[in-house]
């Protein structure tokens, strides 16, 4: 049986109360909107790259705990990095909270976003959770068409 | 007190298996009675007795089988006609539910009667699927969509609706009963306006059918949708009745066999009215199963249950007030047994994961009424619908559940 602790890790419950980098940037350099139409989540993300690497995220929005804690671990977790190494990180996430036959990620790969671990018990949890980064993908991509996790 | 003591609830509960089983290892509470209702044996037995002994397709053979199929196709339409108070069974029409229905209507008597300029009221409560088949409509021909307010508790501001019944109005679509904020809508009152104004009137009966007694004369509808599965019957099928003398004028909705009197290349005569209408091979079975259901709740005393259904709405309405930073969403004076709610700083799907682990089914999101979540500037609600079958102690588990959410928030 699922267990409701292992869904709301103390870290989420933390960042959905404090959320890290929730704020709008100045110059941004990219920057995408998402949504979850059947949840109502909603997020606006912008970056700064500069010379290959994150510079700077922020993120607006709102939606349910899950989706919350997992923009605000995301902008934590891709920033100082390259847009090629977030885009690793991403599919490493995506792996973990899909669940499926794809072999667990390295803990060490994943660091706090580890804690994301107890999603793939609550599937329809899944797109809470990824919303962010899909949505990180396509301000990546520079695909300015807004994202739906439906 | 007394009458609800009328009101047998262990024995009904009986009538539905699934309500003896479990989620999560807890005893099952299903709230969410607005999105689908269970089913009771005797309608998963009338199915499965089709299937079992009696399937053939209808209209068509002249064999015992295809003849027994026949009658009990058009056995329940005539039994529907009766549960609707209809003048006569060609009034009813299979379709796959509600939202077909509404978009059979939209069509066919919207290529009838609108064009540019003209002008369709639909209410601020509506599902997505009494709106958006009426935008097809006003974008296929230049016609406007006006929308009938609200007020702060979801009710209609029928002074406003009269100022919108101007003679541009070709029809009037609005919801019997508001699936996300509960409330009953004056309808044979709007009715009457509306006809005094020469406007046609649409229901959407998919929340008014399972809660109330329908009587489709009394409140003078000229077309009045049910969904089979919201009030237990199987999925899949659903019902159109409409007044014979606008469903004559209409054109067909689609095409095909069974809904024509005669066809050459150069010209098809369509079929009286309701074969007009129900082209291909129906959903035999569903409605087979449908005529099942209207015989179950021919048999409940409906005005008991209703009662019943006032005290579980009262009883719940007060209990999740005892929960801290819960406000509920939609407070009008005359509501069915339906509560939206938001609790204070959480997202109603937390709400919904969190009380599953209890056991308790409730629905969260914007209930395809995104529009209401505007209006009252929610993102999204949780909801509790209940209906004759569910008790007080499930409120009670639906409390107690909500209690424990702000617990996981630490």
């Amino acid at each position: 049986m699922a267990d409701l602790s292992e869904l709301y890790q103390q870290t989420i419950v933390e960042h959905n109360r404090s959320p890290r980098n929730f704020k709008t940037l100045e110059h941004p350099t990219h920057h995408a909107e998402g949504n979850n139409p059947l949840c109502g989540d909603q997020i606006s993300l912008q970056l700064t790259v500069d010379g290959g690497v994150i510079k700077e995220v922020g993120f607006q929005g709102s939606g349910c705990a899950i989706s919350r804690a997992s923009a605000s671990l995301m902008t934590s977790a891709v920033m100082g990095k390259s847009p090629a190494d977030a885009e690793r990180l991403f599919r490493a996430f995506h792996d973990m909270v899909a669940g499926g036959d794809a072999a667990p990620a390295d803990p060490a790969t994943l660091g706090k976003l580890a804690a994301f671990s107890g999603v793939k018990q609550f599937p329809a949890r899944v797109k809470c959770a990824n919303l962010a980064w899909h949505t990180l993908h396509a301000a990546l991509q520079a695909d300015q068409t807004p994202i739906s996790t439906e | 007190m007394s009458t609800t003591k009328a009101w047998d609830v262990t024995r009904v509960r009986r009538d539905f298996p699934i309500l003896a089983t479990q989620a999560h290892g807890k005893p099952l509470v299903y709230l969410d009675n607005g999105a689908t209702s269970q089913k009771p044996q005797s309608v998963i037995d009338a199915v499965s007795h089709y299937y079992e002994s009696g399937n053939a397709n209808v209209h068509r053979g002249v064999y015992a089988l295809s003849e027994s199929a026949t009658a009990a196709y058009e056995g329940t339409r005539a039994k529907v006609a009766r549960f609707l108070n209809a003048r006569e069974d060609r009034e009813i029409i299979y379709v796959r539910g509600t939202t077909e229905a509404i978009n059979l209507v939209a069509s066919s008597f919207g290529r009838l009667k609108v064009k540019a300029g003209d002008e369709i009221l639909v209410s601020a409560m509506e599902h997505h699927s009494n709106i958006v088949p009426w935008q097809m409509l006003a974008e296929q021909t230049g016609a406007g969509l006006k929308v009938i307010p609200m007020n702060e508790r979801g009710e209609l501001k029928l002074d406003e609706y009269q100022k919108l019944l101007t003679p541009k109005v070709r029809i009037v679509a609005v919801t019997h009963i508001s699936n996300s904020l509960g409330t009953i809508n004056p309808i044979k009152e709007m009715v009457k306006l509306a006809h005094a104004k020469g406007v046609p009137v649409l229901v959407d009966g998919a929340q008014g059918a399972p809660h109330v007694v329908v009587d489709v004369r009394d409140l003078d509808c000229d077309f009045y949708t049910v969904s089979g599965h919201k009030m237990f019957g199987p999925t899949g099928v659903g019902v159109l009745y409409g007044k014979a003398a606008h469903l004559e004028a209409m054109p067909p909705y689609q095409g095909g066999g069974d809904m024509i009197r005669s066809v050459t290349f150069a010209k098809t005569t369509y079929a009286p009215i309701p074969a007009k209408f129900e082209a291909g091979t129906p959903d035999i079975g569903g409605v087979v199963g449908l005529g099942a259901a209207v015989d179950y709740l021919g048999a409940l005393d409906r005005t008991a249950a209703a009662a019943y259904e006032q005290d579980l709405l009262e009883h719940a309405t007060k209990q999740l007030g005892t929960v801290p930073g819960l406000r509920i969403v939609g407070t009008a004076a005359h509501k069915a047994s339906v509560i939206s709610f938001v609790l204070d700083g959480i997202h109603a799907h937390d709400v919904g994961t969190i009380v599953d682990q209890a056991g308790v089914a409730i629905r969260t999101g914007h209930h395809c009424t995104q529009p209401v979540m505007e209006f009252f500037n929610v993102p999204a609600t949780a909801r509790a619908s209940f209906v004759f079958y569910n008790t007080r102690d499930e409120v009670d588990i639906l409390v107690e559940a909500l209690k424990g959410v702000r617990k996981v928030f630490g």
